[in-house]
Order: structure tokens, then C-alpha cells, then sequence
């Protein structure tokens, strides 16, 4: 199995909490994640939008504007908890040993300053390297993430560069002061089939190359059946489910990943009807006081339980390293 | 790709799909690419005004104007305040060309003669430096405090926001001109108080557009990009934010540069700005301007000047909102 491999953890979330302090009340957007990804790891974060997959990564760099805050919990990044560094010291680590890329990527880069010189910045900030110097490493880093002719796409602007080709930079960005940690937000979303398959490629590589841990948040669970050596799946700022990509993938526990899984259309299979998770994600506000899923779920129904709606289920494990948040696995659940 | 590491394949199914990914990869690493070689983005730019022609008229009556003021003491037959009575001149005397039928006896004067018998047309020519200069000056004055002010209000929000442009505010309430005359009125008259007076007047202008391009630049995602790879407050402030007020800021300078000839010279037509016996412009239509009927060409071409100068700016601002404002034209 993939999992094998993976060395000690070096970033450990435990019980994070971020909360927005908005006039309509608390949103709960994080609340009480605990999450492991170990060295050279490629943990998927699957969740449907607004779930909170966004925000936990922003916390790790904290990078969480007004009115958001971290309210509870630690990030362990090689044991040193990074809420309590100082600005100063995140500053130092934010690029250098985690760095993050994101959804879109023309987006992304600045727009009046050159591909060469984005990238040569970061030699720039964290390595102290002349201009020069910045631009002959990011030529060797726009190769290394599989640009062809770097020399003269390393004087494009970013309206010039093709989706594709701007992620690849946003790519060579991140990884240029060779950080530990790659977190990648919906790195794929706004690309086309090909490109994205491209990318995730190229993801994997820089994993099997560098011995880098990644972080790949989406909500495309092709995305993770293909690249995750393990997936966390979140709904409603917590963790439901967490398991090695392939037992996710055979024995989905929760009704909520089962009812993730069961509404991937495949290719070349025509259905009546594709199975739906009925409602939608409940208010972060207004939370309902037991399982968060309760309201939506039709295999508490099936199994008769009463106590969803009053409890909420802790992670507990159903084998081995698969947990799961559901009283579905609990002994005695009523 | 190193096919043994078993990373590579997380799932079974991989094998299969993975060799025709690796031709579409090489099909598209060569079509791929959308890049347009030249000039980046202000060679766009530079080839939109091209096609302006609003652009091109302001570029060309502006052109004129600098080769004047460069080429001043080469274009104009006299100093610009030499009285010329010796010469047989006598007061105000109608402009005489030799080659449009003046007698040839009579010294010839393009442009005539003012009040104080000095070569009309030389105080004109001569007059373009000192507008030229006061006007780009108090400009220039204007746009580095009004973006610094911007980009910290912007950038900074909150209280630091609010004092800031409340005290704005508070300039933008005066009509323009009377808060010019107030600030000379207590700097006194002069040139580098009319510029003065006019800058401050002007900051808040600037200020609000910097601001509000910081509001929405603060927003946009390379901005978080850049504070993920560890960028500084202050570096992300001025080498990634402040390039991009940029571009409407040049638009509003070129614009803002017309109106501050003109109010440079309303300053010195009220005796407020730059004083006789200097060649301006203003301080030339307020000398003579009671011998409007007597001796027209005396008020008609520094008028004229006057208005050559604000509407080459104009069309030039114009032309370059055109230009570089993707939102507009195309």
C-alpha cells in the first residue's frame, strides 16, 4: 500500500477552531479538526464548499483576516505550535517551509509583474539572492515543473500564460525556497480535464522528487482517488471520516462520504438517477445540536436511531487507522 | 516520472490512463502556449494610444508646446523681458509680419508689442516653461502625497482609514480654487506657493483613487498568494500593490496636469501666483486685459496658449484612459 512510506508527522492540527465574528453571529467554520500529515504524505481534504476545508489551511499559514480568528487548538508544525510565533517568525516560515497554491491561477500572479520575477522574489525574500541570482533559479524551477522553454516564458505576464502554464508557475512559486509542506487549494478546479490531470502529475512527482508533504484541498473526489495517500473528508467544520484513500474508497463509512461517493456520474456508465444527498449544508450559525449531518441523513433513518439528533458522535475507529463520526459504528447506539 | 516508487500509482487503475496522458502532455506542452512576445503590458498600451487619435492630436499640440519651452532662447527673438522702446516700438503695437504685407520700415513683431513695449510673442514662448513647469510640478507633488495617503488609508483601514480621508474630505469641501487662494493668501504670492497651493488642493483627487484601487487590489487572490510566500506588509504594499494603482493614477495625472495650468493661471491672472515681471501667461491676460477692444491681440494669444496647453493634456488623458482602461472602448 502507498501509505507505507510516509515518515514521522511533521504538521499535527489538533482541536483547531477558527470562528468569524460576523454581525449575524459566530460562524463556526473550523470547529475541533485534528489532522496528521506525515513526511513525503499526500493528505486529501474533500469536503463540499463552504465546509471549512478553505479556512483550516488558511489557519495553518495563519493567514485568517477580520473578522475570522483562531479561537482553539494547536498546529504542530514539527512540533512547534504556530499559533504561538511570532508574525515575524510565520512570516519566515509562510513560503519558505509551507507554502500554499490556489484555486485560480491567472488569479494568482500579479498582474504587472513577469512570471521570472514573482518567482525570483521568493529567492529574493527568504534566501537573500540578488536579482540575478533569483532569475537563473527560477529559470531551473520553471523547467523543473515541466515549462518548456523557460528562458522566454520567464519574461511572460500573467495574461500571457494559459491556465495551465500559470498554475505551473504558481506551482514553481511555491516551491521555490523547497518547502516541507505544500498545501494546494482546489489546485485543479479551474482547469481544464487535461491540464488538471497534468497538474496532478506534477503534484506527484514533486512528492516522489523532493520528498515534499501535500495538502491537496478539493472537492473533486477523482481528484483524490488519484493523487491522496490518505483522505480526510470534513462537513460543517469538522472531520467525519478518515481513512488511507483506498479503504475510503471500498468501505465508505459515513453517509456522508458514502453519499459523496455515490454521486460521482462515471464515465461511460449511464444512470436513471444519480444518487443525492438530500438538503443542503446546514447554517454554520445555527448548528444543529447533535450530529451535523443528522438532518440530512437517511441511514440514521434506516437504522432507527434517535440520538443523532440529540449527541454528537466523536471520531472514533472502525479499523485500524479508519475513523469515523457516526453512531452508526458506536456500540449501543440507540 | 520514476515508475517504481509505489507513489505514483495510489490507485489500480492508474496504469492504464497514465500512458496517454503522457501524449497529451507532449501535445500540449507544444500548443500550449498563448504567450504574445512583445512589449508586455505597456507595450499594449503603447500600441492602443497608436490607434487613438484624440491621443495623437493632444501627443502633437504637446510636443509643440515642449519644443517651445526647450528651445525657448532659440525661438524667441528677444528676451522675454527686454523693453524695447529704443527700437522704434511704441506701446501695444498691432502684431507685424513682413511676409503677410507690414511695411518693412517697421520692426517686425509677430505678435506685437505689450504695454510695456516688450516683444509679445518671445513673453509667449517664454511663458510655456514657467506654466509647463509649475503645472507638471504641482502635479508631481500632488500624486506622491495623495498615493502615499491612499495606499496607507487603503491598505491600513480602520482608524488610520478614517482620519485620513475625513481630512480629505474636508479639502474637497472648498471649491478648488478659493482653497488655493486661501493657501497663498497665507504663504503669500510666488510661484512655489501657487504650485503648493494648487498640489494641496489636488491631493484628496489622488488620495480617493488610490484608495479605492487598493480596496479592490487588497482583495484579489495574488495578494494572498503573495502573503502565503511570506511577503512582508510593507513589500507587499509598495513593490506588489502600489504598481498596481498604477494605471488609472497616470490617467488622472495627465488629466489632473490640464487643470492645474489652468488654475496656475487663474492664480497669477488674480496677482496671486507668479508675479511680473516674469512671462506667464495669466499674469500677461491680467496685464492687458482692460485693452481687450484697444488691442485684442494683447489677450487673444495668451488665451489661446492657455487653452492649446489644457486641451493637449485632455485629449492625451483621454486617449490614455482609452488606452490603458480595459473596461472602456476595445
Amino acid at each position: 500500500m502507498t501509505t507505507m512510506s510516509v515518515g514521522d508527522p511533521i504538521l499535527e492540527i489538533n482541536g483547531l477552531e477558527t470562528h468569524f465574528f460576523t454581525r449575524d453571529g459566530v460562524v463556526k467554520a473550523v470547529d475541533g479538526v485534528d489532522l496528521t500529515v506525515g513526511k513525503g504524505e499526500i493528505l486529501g481534504l474533500v469536503g463540499e464548499s463552504g465546509c471549512g476545508k478553505s479556512v483550516t489551511s488558511m489557519s495553518v499559514l495563519r493567514l485568517i483576516q477580520n473578522p475570522g480568528e483562531i479561537v482553539g487548538g494547536s498546529i504542530r508544525f514539527h512540533g512547534e505550535d504556530l499559533l504561538h510565533v511570532s508574525e515575524k517568525e510565520m512570516r519566515a516560515i509562510r513560503g519558505d517551509r509551507i507554502s500554499m497554491i490556489f484555486q485560480q491561477p491567472v488569479g494568482s500572479l500579479n498582474p504587472v509583474f513577469t512570471a521570472g520575477s514573482q518567482i525570483s522574489e521568493v529567492y529574493e525574500i527568504h534566501e537573500g539572492l540578488k536579482k540575478k541570482e533569483g532569475y537563473a533559479r527560477a529559470v531551473e524551477m520553471l523547467r523543473k515543473v515541466g515549462i518548456p522553454d523557460p528562458e522566454q516564458r520567464i519574461k511572460a505576464y500573467p495574461h500571457e500564460l494559459s491556465g495551465g502554464m500559470a498554475q505551473r508557475v504558481m506551482i514553481a512559486m511555491a516551491l521555490a525556497a523547497g518547502p516541507e509542506l505544500l498545501i494546494a487549494d482546489e489546485p485543479t478546479t479551474a482547469l481544464d480535464v487535461t491540464i488538471q490531470a497534468q497538474i496532478i502529475d506534477l503534484m506527484r512527482e514533486i512528492r516522489n522528487d523532493l520528498g515534499t508533504s501535500i495538502i491537496v484541498i478539493t472537492h473533486d473526489l477523482g481528484i483524490v482517488a488519484e493523487i491522496a495517500d490518505r483522505v480526510a473528508v470534513m462537513y460543517a467544520g469538522e472531520i467525519v471520516e478518515e481513512a488511507d484513500t483506498k479503504t475510503l474508497f471500498a468501505e465508505p463509512k459515513h453517509p456522508y462520504t458514502r453519499g459523496l461517493i455515490g454521486s460521482i456520474p462515471l464515465a461511460g456508465d449511464r444512470r436513471e438517477w444519480l444518487d443525492v444527498i438530500p438538503g443542503r449544508v446546514p447554517n454554520l450559525i445555527d448548528l444543529p445540536g447533535g450530529c451535523r449531518f443528522a438532518p440530512r441523513c437517511r441511514a440514521r433513518e434506516e437504522a432507527g436511531l434517535t440520538m443523532c439528533t440529540e449527541q454528537r458522535p466523536e471520531l472514533t475507529g472502525v479499523n485500524g487507522e479508519h475513523t469515523v463520526r457516526c453512531f452508526l459504528y458506536q456500540e449501543g447506539a440507540k | 516520472m520514476s515508475e517504481q516508487d509505489p507513489h505514483d500509482q495510489p490507485l489500480d487503475n492508474m496504469e492504464a490512463s497514465d500512458g496517454i496522458r503522457d501524449e497529451v502532455r507532449m501535445d500540449l506542452s507544444g500548443g500550449d502556449v498563448s504567450a504574445t512576445t512583445a512589449g508586455g503590458l505597456w507595450g499594449t498600451a503603447g500600441r492602443e494610444i497608436i490607434r487613438k487619435k484624440s491621443a495623437i492630436v493632444g501627443m502633437g499640440m504637446l510636443s509643440i508646446l515642449l519644443l517651445l519651452a526647450a528651445f525657448a532662447p532659440i525661438i524667441a527673438p528677444y528676451p522675454p523681458n527686454e523693453v524695447l522702446f529704443d527700437e522704434g516700438v511704441s506701446p501695444r503695437d498691432p502684431p507685424c509680419v513682413h511676409l503677410f504685407g507690414c511695411d518693412e520700415d517697421t520692426p517686425q513683431h509677430i505678435l506685437g508689442i505689450d504695454g510695456n513695449g516688450r516683444d509679445y510673442f518671445s513673453r509667449i514662448v517664454y511663458g510655456s516653461r514657467v506654466s509647463l513647469l509649475a503645472a507638471f510640478a504641482a502635479v508631481l507633488f500632488a500624486v506622491v502625497w495623495g498615493t502615499m495617503v491612499g495606499l496607507i488609508a487603503g491598505f491600513f483601514g480602520g482608524w488610520v482609514d478614517n482620519v485620513l480621508m475625513r481630512v480629505m474630505d474636508v479639502l474637497l469641501s472648498f471649491p478648488s480654487l478659493l482653497l488655493a487662494i486661501v493657501v497663498v493668501t497665507v504663504l503669500g504670492p510666488g510661484l512655489i506657493n501657487a504650485i503648493l497651493a494648487i498640489a494641496i488642493v489636488t491631493i484628496p483627487q489622488y488620495a480617493r483613487i488610490v484608495r479605492s484601487s487598493v480596496l479592490s487590489i487588497r482583495e484579489q487572490e495574488y495578494v494572498s498568494a503573495d502573503q502565503a510566500l511570506g511577503v512582508s506588509r510593507w513589500r507587499l504594499l509598495a513593490h506588489r500593490i502600489f504598481p498596481n494603482t498604477l494605471t488609472p493614477l497616470i490617467v488622472i495625472a495627465t488629466l489632473g496636469v490640464a487643470t492645474a495650468v489652468l488654475e496656475i493661471a487663474s492664480l497669477s491672472f488674480l496677482g496671486l501666483g507668479i508675479q511680473p515681471p516674469t512671462a506667464e501667461w495669466g499674469s500677461m491676460l491680467a496685464a492687458e486685459r482692460n485693452q481687450v477692444f484697444t488691442a485684442p491681440h494683447l489677450v487673444f494669444f495668451a488665451g489661446l496658449m492657455i487653452m492649446w496647453n489644457v486641451l493637449g493634456f485632455n485629449l492625451l488623458g483621454d486617449g490614455l484612459r482609452d488606452a490603458i482602461d480595459p473596461r472602456l472602448g476595445r
